[in-house]
């Protein structure tokens, strides 16, 4: 009985050590896999579920305000939801990740940002997506698939459209 | 009529002096929280940023924004309890050096000092048992068969006579 308790006890520990081994190797979300499902609670008190959201084309944005790479992307991400919205099959969702609120918001007024942007409570988001920083941006298709992944900045507003155009023209 | 405008004056005069020697009543400014009070704080909290770095010992700017939220909740009289229940509400568990003791968290409490009591009685046990095996046999103690104790006789007599005949 105790040789069983042991060595149950043993198998225990080394079953949760490999879980939590697995789950760092993960890696992150790669292309062609589905999009983790997430609520995002917007500044403004907005609510978007990704879910609700098929059927468009779904472009999530993590970043942060004290994330100097980010801010030249920022400017162009606007500018490609300005010309892309009126489509109406695609939105632009901002994640702020691990972020102080007052900074956040000056980020967004400082690059005048109009699409929804958000808090990431408790970093869920993050941690569903397996992100490794900021930026990254996670292009999703209409059926809910990762159809890019851009660890890093967009270079240019060229650099963004080229990625989303083809995925736009495919009905 | 003099009388009254000079009447009207010192009263005037004597009240200017009352408004100025009452003390003014000053609004109690909040005092900015020093730095060892906003760092009392940040030791028992992680950025997810800057894993294993305590927030107080961090330099990025993400860490920096971090302290100057807490500096910001202490003025605005928030006691330390109130300050971490709002960054794990804001950040998740991972932001508290020492998680709290509820679901799997309870792993981290208990499975150290359960390995640590495994591994010390696997050593003893495996103490005792060399102890056991270590032990001096005795000879006397052992039971020898009869047969055995003849050849025994039988090859020490040979060896002595070999000897003998040298």
């Amino acid at each position: 009985m105790k040789k069983w308790l042991l060595w149950g006890g043993l198998v225990l520990l080394l079953t949760i050590l490999a879980l939590g081994l697995i789950r760092t190797q993960q890696g992150q979300i790669g292309v062609g896999e589905k999009a983790p499902d997430f609520k995002l609670v917007t500044f403004s008190g907005e609510t978007y579920h990704l879910q609700e959201l098929r059927g468009k084309v779904v472009v999530v944005n993590f970043w942060s305000s004290w994330c100097e790479s980010c801010k030249p992307e920022a400017k162009d991400l606007e500018q490609a939801w300005r010309d892309y919205r009126s489509r109406g099959d695609v939105i632009f969702l901002g994640v702020d990740y691990v972020d102080t609120e007052p900074e956040a918001r000056e980020y967004i007024d400082q690059f005048g940002i109009t699409y929804p942007n958000g808090p990431d409570r408790r970093t869920d988001i993050s941690q569903a997506f397996r992100i490794r920083g900021v930026p990254e941006t996670y292009i999703i298709d209409r059926d809910g698939e990762i159809y890019h992944r851009q660890i890093g900045p967009f270079r240019s507003l060229e650099d963004i459209k080229s990625t989303l155009d083809p995925l736009l023209e495919q009905k | 009529m003099k009388n009254h405008i000079h009447l009207g004056i010192w009263v005037f005069l004597v009240l200017l002096v009352l408004v100025m020697l009452y003390p003014s009543r000053g609004f109690a400014q909040e005092p900015t929280p020093p730095d060892d009070e906003v760092n009392a704080i940040a030791k028992q909290l992680y950025c997810p940023v800057c894993e294993n770095t305590p927030l107080d010992a961090c330099r990025t700017s993400a860490c920096e924004q971090w302290r100057g939220l807490i500096r910001e909740k202490l003025q605005q009289g928030w006691t330390e309890e109130e300050i971490k229940v709002y960054f794990v509400a804001e950040y998740g568990d991972r932001v508290l050096a020492e998680p709290p003791k509820r679901g799997f968290n309870w792993l981290v409490y208990l499975v150290p000092p359960l390995a640590f009591l495994a591994g010390a009685y696997a050593l003893y046990r495996g103490f005792t048992k060399w102890r056991i095996s270590r032990s001096p046999s005795r000879p006397d103690s052992r039971e020898v068969p009869e047969d055995e104790v003849g050849i025994e006789k039988e090859y020490i007599s040979r060896v002595e006579k070999e000897l003998e005949n040298r």
